[in-house]
């Protein structure tokens, strides 16, 4: 695209690039400034909140709020689920998701088409919020973490896509292990999973991503406080303002509060960290996901 | 699924046997397949299926300790109640204007936003913006809903803080109904604009070089290429956008509602999906709230099918 540069290079042509440039810039630090104050208050004392509006460097470097966050037992407990969710829940995504859509992959499997079919209707339609829920309590799931995991265990949309891509691997691949003694399983775990690792890594984020956000099935399936993931936990302390009231009688006397501002910025700040952690990476895939799945298969 | 690409799948050779034993030597022959298709397909029959049938409870007076194979029939009753609420009414405007106020503010934006992208000819700078307005998509409705809440609360939040030193005075951004829609739509622009753009920027990614090159030829300034080049280089990924768009016209986002709903503000912010929430599992309410749900899915089908349609009308590919 050099041969523009010369025709660009007119009065209007430079002003354009000029403001476009500073409104770009502009977005590009809305998108992350939120974050850099929050974290930057999150370290700050009560003192600074109150008398500086906006800051992105804490004159007054305080570690309470995070002392104060991981001294509670009900915090410290949901970012333990949260992690054990995501863990667990990721590998039931992967397992259900990989098995099926390679057996799906397969042309010549008897029944092929029926399955197929019943995937794509239920991306058209659904039984909704209420059968679904009424289902998960038939199944004596309710308050139980499994409730986070088995009903999102597959996404027809990944799904279709993890399909698409074992069907394009070349079949002599397969022959060549097949005539090689492998049984279908065999094939599956040795050659098929080891070619698709940068798919499966898309879809390892895209799910593990997933479970460490999501909010809608622990509210809808998950009661009991002490089974709450962080994301409810956050939902408590931030839009409630419902503080950690059981741990604040038990926490040492000589502890002083931090403000509540703080505290909920520290809470935000943990529940971000390991997104803004694995970003890097969610970069790369996440844009490749996002292309796979516009190409028609 | 129309692909073409080799046989995945050689299938046994097996001759003049009757087609009877030929499908049961493929399921024999297919066993260990079929032991791997067999978690997913129970997955899709109980959590997927096992609702749909579910939907008959609209069409019940479903009480948990009856049962749903002793609960009484009561045809279109709960459709009929429904209709009849002045809620009804309230759901439906809060619902179509909130995707209104979407359709008009938030669906341009990615578009904008790529075509100001696409005119960046430094490729470090693009990346660094492109870097940093992938973030919010990945950050969860929870924490955007608390950082509205950290900045715009009355006890203490930054942005109240800052009017109050120059006006004295503070401003009920979360309680007042007449601030409810443009926070949502703020909150949606903020989360999920930058990352709307991937998909218009692969589209410009791919037109022709030599298509420029020859309008410049030609004389077309840099507008004009814009308008004769860039914009029909997208149009059908803008159709399949306001396709699925249409579509869901009647979901709102239920985690993104529901979190920034509160008393003050339910006679603007209640929808659909909150109100199925909160008559369904707050008050019990089952085969109410299954049919106000069934109502939702069955108009957003109808919408999805009919925009389908409207865009094969119009000569575009269309989703299915």
């Amino acid at each position: 695209m050099r041969f523009m540069a010369k025709t660009y290079r007119t009065p209007a042509g430079m002003t354009f690039d000029t403001i476009n440039y500073i409104v770009l810039t502009l977005f590009g630090l809305a998108a992350v400034l939120p974050f850099v104050y929050v974290i930057a208050g999150s370290f700050a004392s009560d003192a600074e909140l109150t008398s500086r509006a906006v800051f992105f460097i804490p004159k007054s470097f305080t570690l309470n709020a995070y002392e104060f966050i991981f001294s509670t037992d009900t915090i410290v407990r949901s970012i333990g689920i949260s992690l054990y969710v995501t863990v667990i829940g990721t590998l039931v995504n992967l397992f259900f998701t990989l098995t099926m859509a390679y057996a799906l992959a397969k042309r010549g499997l008897y029944g092929r088409n029926l399955v197929l079919n019943l995937v794509i209707f239920s991306m058209l339609f659904g039984g909704g919020m209420i059968p679904t829920y009424l289902v998960v309590k038939e199944l004596h799931l309710l308050d139980s973490l499994w409730a986070l995991m088995l009903p999102g265990a597959i996404s027809a949309f990944n799904l279709i896509i993890v399909k698409n891509f074992f069907q394009e691997i070349p079949i002599e691949i397969e022959e060549a292990g097949r005539i090689d003694g492998c049984s279908e399983i065999g094939l599956l775990g040795r050659i098929v999973l080891p070619l698709s690792m940068p798919v499966i890594a898309t879809f390892t984020l895209f799910y593990a991503v997933g479970h460490w956000n999501d909010f809608f099935a622990s509210l809808l399936y998950i009661n009991n406080p002490e089974k709450w993931p962080l994301q409810v936990m956050l939902r408590q302390i931030v839009l409630l303002s419902q503080a950690a009231a059981g741990d604040l009688n038990s926490m040492d006397p000589n502890f002083v509060k931090p403000p509540d501002q703080s505290i909920k910025m520290a809470v935000i700040v943990v529940g971000t960290i390991p997104i803004l952690c694995v970003y890097p990476f969610l970069q790369k895939h996440f844009a490749k996901g996002v292309l796979l799945g516009s190409v028609k298969g | 699924m129309g692909q073409i690409s080799a046989q995945n799948h050689i299938p046994h050779i097996s001759k003049k046997t009757p087609w009877r034993s030929s499908i049961m030597n493929r399921l024999r022959r297919d066993k260990w397949l079929y032991l791997l298709l067999l978690p997913g397909l129970l997955y899709f029959v109980v959590f997927k299926y096992f609702p749909m049938w579910g939907i008959l409870l609209a069409f019940q007076n479903y009480q948990p300790f009856t049962g749903f194979w002793k609960s009484e029939w009561v045809g279109l009753e709960h459709f009929r109640l429904f209709f009849e609420n002045p809620e009804f009414y309230m759901l439906l405007r809060n619902t179509l204007l909130l995707s209104f106020y979407n359709l008009i503010f938030f669906f341009p934006a990615p578009i904008i936003f790529a075509l100001l992208l696409n005119e960046v000819r430094q490729v470090f700078f693009k990346r660094t913006i492109q870097t940093m307005i992938y973030v919010p998509h990945f950050i969860s409705m929870v924490i955007v809903a608390s950082l509205t809440y950290v900045f715009l609360t009355t006890e203490g939040g930054t942005v109240n803080e800052l009017i109050f030193q120059y006006t004295g005075d503070k401003i009920q951004f979360l309680s007042d109904p007449s601030w409810f829609r443009p926070i949502i739509i703020l909150q949606t622009i903020w989360k999920e604009c930058g990352w709307g753009t991937i998909i218009f920027l692969a589209a410009l990614a791919a037109v022709d070089v030599e298509q420029y090159e020859a309008a410049t030829i030609d004389g077309a300034n840099r507008w004009r290429q814009t308008w004769h080049i860039t914009l029909p280089a997208i149009r059908s990924t803008i159709v399949i956008l306001l396709i699925l768009r249409m579509g869901s016209v009647l979901d709102n986002g239920f985690e993104q509602i529901y979190l920034m709903l509160n008393p003050l503000n339910r006679s603007v912010g209640e929808v659909f999906d909150t109100y199925v929430y909160a008559m369904g599992i707050t008050q019990g309410a089952f085969s109410y709230s299954t049919a106000v749900g069934l109502f939702k899915s069955v108009v957003g089908v109808i919408l999805v099918l009919g925009a389908n349609w409207l865009a094969k009308r119009f000569g575009q590919s269309g989703l299915y």
